[in-house]
């Protein structure tokens, strides 16, 4: 297995209990926990320089509390993990999952390959840039994701332009607005399709009102112009008008997707609806002892939710680990039913049922919509054309967040049967 | 590893600075940076062969060398670039390469479908039949030489009606005169056997296995680099601007943007622009039209869908589009064929995206689920000809090379060889030929090992192993590399294409920040202009 080189210089091949991939929140969560729950050895590798994930550069707060900001809940968690006793390792690179359980690692100390008990993947989401959304144009200067420019703001203190246009209306578009507000850059106009923004209202109308920034509804971006430097944007409304926008910098925000490349290289299956890893309640991938936690299942939730998630995923991580310990191997993971959902519901997460499915206190399922949804929608679970569950969901249903689903129906599902629907009883706005 | 170093940190020379604005820039020239003590490629980068002096790379501030030229070169697309290198050979001529935007490959060359022909479905006879065809040779050998990613994957020419069906030995019988003989018609089951992802309803192919992929970034950087090594002077941002000619004295004088130039002779390689300048020089024989083609790039995941270049077969309703791998290991879509106008207009349209989608979705349905990566548009130089329009007027001591269409990369070292020719010919004593300077370019394609791989590279220098674009994996060293090589980016964009750096997925969503800030540091330390990314 090792590929040794002229000079002697190869591969080196080592051996953990837990490897985790990505320091965010829910990676750093799953290692914490591990550490703590005296799992042996759990290593977490992040590509990045720093360990924190996105909330390093995320500089408003609402992580976990209200006031408290993203690089201080990164700092949190990561000293978490390594006061539990995990490894923390950062500049390293995981370029492959050349088998199960085993990594292939890029780091300044050289090349490794890593076999682990288990393995987690938490490697988070990005933003689609603008040639992923297709906006036609030229190809100036100026142009940025909310990552990008948070990152040249809060982290390097760069110069950003003077005149903005912000595309997007999710909650992190308002992130984007206080960043530019930060750097002294006038936001123009804020942009989305939808004909609503996709967070509260009070936080809508503090951009609009406090801020000043117009937020343009149903109206979408035609077209970039200027070379060089932006110059400005072509818009469309829906009812046809056009209009350009002069400005100097552009702001691509949310469309998020998660970062499951790796994943995918590795032969980890993918849902088509989350484009993540398709997990099961245990957080378990279909490859054996891969799991998969975080941004990367659901691109995105809150670094809060993550984190939880981080934390029941290292529950599942340490039944496999005592289960082999008491067994000599570890248990055999038959999947059990499929979760779908029907339109306007456009994912759930974990998207898979195990067939031992535990339907403890703690289960929860995220839900995203489509579109918004009544003020008081239901959401009904079926199997089989059986009535597993039906409630009646506290609050309108915003596309810019998940709704949660109680998980305790799971215990009524047949392991044998066929998938499991979620729909939603009233459907319309 | 490779027997030679990559295009790094240049051999020192005394007395002049490779990097840098040459010796007429007002500020002091800028220290070049000592190569690494700690690289193990340094020693063997100093025992270069370096049989003459290297040329200057001059980017900012006044040409005020009154020196004249014996040939100056207009246009450091791919084919200038080429004719600069060959010229380079015949040691006694002073040469220089002018370009008006600020890196070389700026225009078209680095908007194509970075396809190395074969030139089977050339029209035979033409003069761009015998370039394509020697080119796609010369190319071959000297990318293998040079270190640029070449993949021979082979092209497929899709049939997806009866008519185009019935087309497909015609364009054998085409390929056979071109004395391309390798050409074979397949049937559906094969197509579908060598393409399974391949959209239903492809009635068969005509198989061409030469047909390769290759870096179009590099090609025109390995050129320039070998011959500004071999003692080319490189002047960029200098527009020319207008053409005086005094037969009595030198020449030519060419008005830059930057200052004159004088030169005995001249060739113009200006691509888009052959036409203007050659207006400039008083000849008025053909107009170039701009022929746009739209582009997408769809991210490394679709490579597996697509194994040869699926090519449209050509029928009276205009070419289609093709679906071609990529040597970084993407999938492209494209190009659109737009007759325009205006030679700035390198934008992408609402229209030509929508259409290459509704084409693509008909090649290969699978690939319109994969994210995009880049959209991107170049123009062709296309003429009232359908060939090249290279002449030499003697009298005015000039060649033109205009009407480079779309065979341009493939045909550069044939075209340059031909221009050599043509010089000659008319009169100008190249004097005897010397071999190049050797150039190995750093790999940027996907099938061959990268320095995140090379675990002796990153012992040597632990930068190899420092990964600062995630998606593309393009580590510190080589982005060090890159700012210390010959030729230097002047920003994010020439970088881009220097190290792939911030050309995946991600956009610089992950590294975009910091690697502004990483260029800015570089470049400050090594006492280069600051600029504003």
């Amino acid at each position: 297995m090792v590929s040794e080189g002229g000079t002697g210089v190869g591969r080196r091949e080592r051996d953990v209990d837990v490897l985790v991939v990505g320091a965010g929140p829910a990676g750093l969560t799953v290692a914490e926990h591990l550490a703590a729950a005296d799992c042996g050895t759990v290593e977490v590798l992040e590509r990045e320089p720093q360990a924190g994930g996105a909330p390093r550069f995320c500089h408003h707060g609402g992580f976990g509390t209200p006031w408290t900001s993203g690089p201080r809940f990164a700092a949190r968690r990561l000293r978490a993990a390594t006061d539990a006793g995990a490894v923390v390792r950062t500049s390293v690179t995981v370029t492959d999952l050349p088998a199960p359980r085993t990594v292939d690692v890029t780091g300044p100390d050289g090349l490794e390959r890593i076999t682990a008990r288990a393995v987690v993947l938490a490697t988070g989401a990005r933003e689609r840039p603008r040639a992923a959304r297709l906006v036609p144009g030229t190809r100036p200067a100026g142009i940025h994701t909310t990552g990008e420019l948070q990152q040249a703001v809060h982290l390097y203190g760069r110069y950003i332009g003077r005149r903005a246009v912000v595309v997007g209306a999710e909650p992190v578009a308002y992130a984007a607005l206080e960043t530019l507000h930060h750097a002294g850059v006038a936001v123009v106009a804020q942009l989305t399709e939808l004909d609503r923004p996709q967070v509260p209202p009070l936080r809508a109308a503090d951009a609009r009102l406090r801020r000043t920034v117009p937020l343009l509804t149903r109206t979408m971006l035609t077209e970039v112009l200027g070379r060089g430097r932006l110059t400005g944007v072509r818009v469309r409304h829906a009812d046809g008008r056009t209009a350009q926008l002069p400005c100097d910098t552009l702001v691509f925000t949310g469309d998020f997707v998660p970062e499951a490349e790796l994943a995918r290289s590795g032969g980890v299956c993918l849902d088509r609806a989350t484009r993540g890893p398709l997990v099961d309640t245990e957080f378990r991938t279909d490859v054996p002892r891969v799991f998969a936690v975080g941004n990367v299942l659901h691109a995105v939730e809150t670094a809060a939710t993550a984190a939880a998630e981080g934390h029941a995923a290292a529950v599942a991580v340490r039944r496999l680990l005592a289960h082999e310990n008491r067994e000599g191997r570890a248990a055999a993971e038959p999947a059990g039913p499929r979760l779908v959902v029907a339109p306007p519901l456009r994912w759930i997460t974990p998207g898979r049922l195990p067939c031992d499915a535990r339907a403890d206190d703690s289960l929860r399922f995220l839900v995203r919509a489509a579109e918004p949804l009544s003020v008081r929608p239901t959401l009904t679970v079926t199997q089989d054309g059986r009535t597993l569950h039906s409630e009646r969901l506290r609050g309108p249903v915003r596309t810019g967040n998940s709704l949660e689903l109680q998980g305790h129906w799971v215990r009524n599902v047949n392991a044998d049967g066929g998938p499991v629907h979620i729909t939603t009883g009233t459907g319309g706005r | 590893m490779t027997a030679q170093p990559p295009e790094g940190p240049t051999p020192v020379h005394a007395k002049r600075p490779v990097r840098g604005e040459g010796p007429v820039r007002a500020k002091a020239p800028a220290p070049l940076p000592a190569p690494d003590p700690e690289s193990a490629l340094a020693p063997r980068a100093a025992a270069l062969p370096t049989p003459s002096m290297p040329g200057d790379v001059t980017r900012y501030g006044p040409l005020q060398d009154a020196r004249p030229y014996d040939v100056v070169v207009v246009g450091a697309g791919v084919v200038g670039a080429a004719i600069a290198r060959e010229l380079a050979r015949h040691r006694q001529l002073r040469i220089a390469l002018v370009e008006a935007a600020g890196d070389v490959g700026d225009g078209t060359s680095k908007a194509n479908t970075a396809i190395l022909h074969t030139g089977f479905d050339a029209t035979p006879g033409t003069l761009e039949a015998r370039l394509v065809r020697e080119g796609h040779r010369l190319l071959s050998a000297y990318a293998a030489e040079c270190g640029i990613p070449v993949e021979p994957v082979g092209a497929l020419l899709v049939a997806w009606d009866e008519e185009q069906l019935a087309a497909l030995p015609g364009l054998a019988a085409k390929a056979d005169r071109n004395g391309y003989d390798a050409a074979r018609l397949i049937d559906a089951d094969e197509l579908y056997a060598r393409e399974p992802h391949l959209g239903p309803g492809a009635l068969g192919a005509l198989a061409v296995p030469d047909e390769s992929i290759v870096c179009p970034f590099t090609t025109p950087l390995a050129y320039a680099t070998q011959a500004v090594r071999a003692g080319v002077d490189l002047h960029l941002n200098a527009r020319v601007l207008s053409v005086s000619w005094d037969p009595g004295a030198t020449g030519h004088t060419l008005h830059t943007g930057r200052g004159p130039l004088h030169a005995r002779w001249l060739v113009n390689a200006a691509g888009l622009h052959a036409d203007a300048v050659d207006r400039m020089l008083g000849r008025d024989t053909f107009t170039v039209t701009p022929r746009r083609g739209q582009l997408v790039v769809f991210d490394k995941p679709a490579r597996d869908l697509v194994q040869h270049i699926l090519l449209p077969v050509p029928t009276a309703l205009g070419k289609g589009v093709l679906v071609a791998p990529t040597v970084f290991g993407n999938v492209l879509l494209g190009p659109t064929a737009e007759d325009l106008d205006d030679k700035t207009a390198t934008h992408s349209t609402e229209e030509g995206l929508a259409a290459l989608r509704a084409q693509g979705e008909k090649i290969l349905p699978e690939l319109l689920e994969e994210e995009v990566t880049t959209v991107y548009a170049g123009l062709r130089a296309a003429t009232d000809e359908e060939d090249y329009r290279i002449d030499s007027w003697a009298e005015r001591r000039s060649v033109t090379v205009g009407g480079i269409r779309s065979t341009g990369l493939t045909a550069s070292l044939a075209i340059a060889a031909h221009v050599t020719g043509l010089l000659a010919e008319a009169g100008l004593d190249l004097g005897a030929p010397t071999s190049l300077p050797p150039v190995h370019m750093p790999n940027l394609g996907e099938r061959f090992p990268r320095p995140y791989q090379n675990p002796e590279r990153i012992a040597a220098d632990p930068d190899y192993g420092r990964i600062v674009c995630h998606c593309e994996r393009v580590t510190l060293g080589e982005i060090r590399d890159a700012l210390a090589s010959t030729v230097p980016p002047a920003g994010l964009e020439g970088l881009r294409r220097r190290t792939r750096a911030r050309a995946g997925r991600c956009q610089g969503f992950h590294c975009g920040a910091g690697l502004r800030e990483l260029l800015d540091g570089e470049l400050s330390r090594q006492g280069g202009e600051l600029r504003s990314w």
